[in-house]
């Protein structure tokens, strides 16, 4: 059995940023992605992104992937990556069931960051899984990373920020945006991204939901209806439009199997996008090896996990006696990065939540 | 056909073709393709039914997490093929049970 000192599960951008912390603290890392290749949903972000220089602001997210891995490139010594490993079980002995292709692997670490992200929420209305309708991410990857359409025609539903920026990536891979509908009187994501869309001429529907989707073997229309300010359907208001691809963008949930299965003390915090672990403020959980960053804290963007990514490799590592040169100034600027990434309206949700669930605080 | 030919900040390398069949009919991909990305670019969005209900399939997610599209590959059932990489020679079938276990 392979024995290292930090163990971490997910090779997007928190599992990148805490290999390279904790490998610059003196650990021996493996890190662990699933999937064959690194930067996790970051391969299909092709736009800028915002935040400040330390989260790579300005840069598009397809590239920010290949500077992280080229910086664990550089301790090849350090950090040894496991490419098209998925982490199946975690024992309290301190093992992590690994499967490799068709075999299982055992890897026993003193410490374990769990960066798994998170998987894209549903939406409930009639035919709601007739092949057509796909989650916004799922389309990303389709059109991004292997540069095929989703269909000709897209009704959008969801107007946060990933809403928003995967309707402009739709247009930009020649695909018609019927429209962007959204249950809740306002846009949720950015003005920025909002105004780039309506000077398009994609329509922006705020207070409309989908009540059902039709089709034979595949998506073929949706049924539109506008909403009341107690989010009921006005009756009457119903419209028809004609698409073959509904694309869902209702926001995410952090992909926390393995933190059951470990036994962290988890909560329900609708703020943070459903089931969470209790955490102090090093990112440990109330079990002593167990350690998390990026979406499964809460769901927030990939600047804030990158950062929480830091943060978990820097306390992971101090907490088995590999400190940081210059420890307490390193955690000090996490903490002040992830304050200003947090600021602001959307922040103040996020915080809300993490202060239900957040010890020492 | 639904494979991007212009955009503005990417470019999809399309220089080795990947041929495969699916539910016998022969279909052609590329390297880099999944087996759900090869399908849905020739037009393919059904992936299997409900083993109860019948009613058709296609992928969600298409990263692994959700499993609606199972298909049976070289005989195998339950491949999860929008993280299947596409290769050379592959049969891909329609799948409408739950698979049995080998």
């Amino acid at each position: 059995m392979k024995e290292v000192d930090i163990a971490i599960i997910g090779g997007g951008p928190a599992g990148l940023m805490a290999a390279e912390a904790a490998a610059s603290s003196g650990a021996n890392v493996v890190l662990l992605e699933r999937d064959g290749h690194l930067g996790g949903q970051l391969v299909k972000q092709t736009h800028k992104f915002f935040g400040s220089e330390k989260q790579y602001a300005s840069t598009r997210g397809i590239y920010i992937a290949n500077i992280l891995e080229d910086k664990l490139k550089e301790m090849p010594d350090k950090v040894e990556i496991w490419k098209g490993a998925t982490a199946i079980g975690l024992y309290e002995d301190d093992v992590l069931a690994v499967e490799v292709g068709k075999e299982i692997k055992k890897l026993k670490a003193k410490r374990f960051i769990v960066a798994t992200g998170a998987s894209e929420k549903s939406l409930v209305f009639v035919n709601n899984e007739l092949p057509g309708i796909y989650g916004a991410g799922a389309v990303q990857t389709l059109m991004n990373v292997n540069g095929v359409r989703p269909g000709q025609r897209v009704l959008m539903v969801g107007a946060g920020n990933i809403g928003l920026i995967v309707s402009y990536q739709l247009l930009q891979a020649g695909v018609e945006v019927a429209a962007i509908i959204d249950a809740a009187p306002t846009i949720g994501g950015y003005l920025v991204h909002a105004s780039k869309i309506r000077r398009a001429g994609v329509p922006i529907l705020t207070s409309h939901t989908v009540t059902r989707a039709y089709g034979k073997e595949s998506v073929e229309g949706a049924t539109l209806v506008a909403l009341d300010e107690q989010w009921q359907p006005l009756p009457g208001t119903e419209k028809e439009v004609a698409v073959d691809v509904i694309c869902i963008s209702v926001g995410l949930s952090p992909l926390a199997e393995l933190l059951w299965h470990a036994g962290c003390e988890m909560h329900y915090i609708p703020q943070l996008g459903g089931h969470v672990p209790i955490r102090d403020k090093n990112l440990k959980t109330n079990v002593d090896a167990v350690y998390i960053a990026g979406d499964i804290t809460g769901i927030e963007e990939a600047s804030s996990a990158m950062v929480e990514g830091r943060l978990a490799g820097l306390t992971a590592s101090a907490s088995i006696g590999f400190k940081h040169d210059d420890y307490e100034a390193e955690v000090l600027d996490c903490n002040e990065q992830l304050r200003s990434l947090r600021a602001g309206p959307v922040g103040e949700h996020i915080n809300q939540g993490m202060a239900l669930v957040t010890s020492g605080e | 056909m639904l494979r991007i030919e212009e955009h503005p900040i990417l470019t999809f390398d399309k220089s080795k073709t990947v041929t495969f069949t699916f539910d016998g009919k022969e279909i052609e991909g590329y390297e880099g393709d999944t087996i759900a990305s090869a399908l849905h670019a020739a037009g393919v969005k059904v992936m299997g039914h409900h083993y109860d209900s019948g009613r058709p399939r296609g992928f969600y997610c298409a990263i692994g997490n959700c499993g609606a599209c199972l298909m049976v590959v070289n005989g195998e059932p339950n491949i999860r093929v929008c993280v299947e990489p596409l290769v050379e020679g592959l049969v891909v079938e329609t799948q409408s049970n739950k698979g049995d276990l080998v």
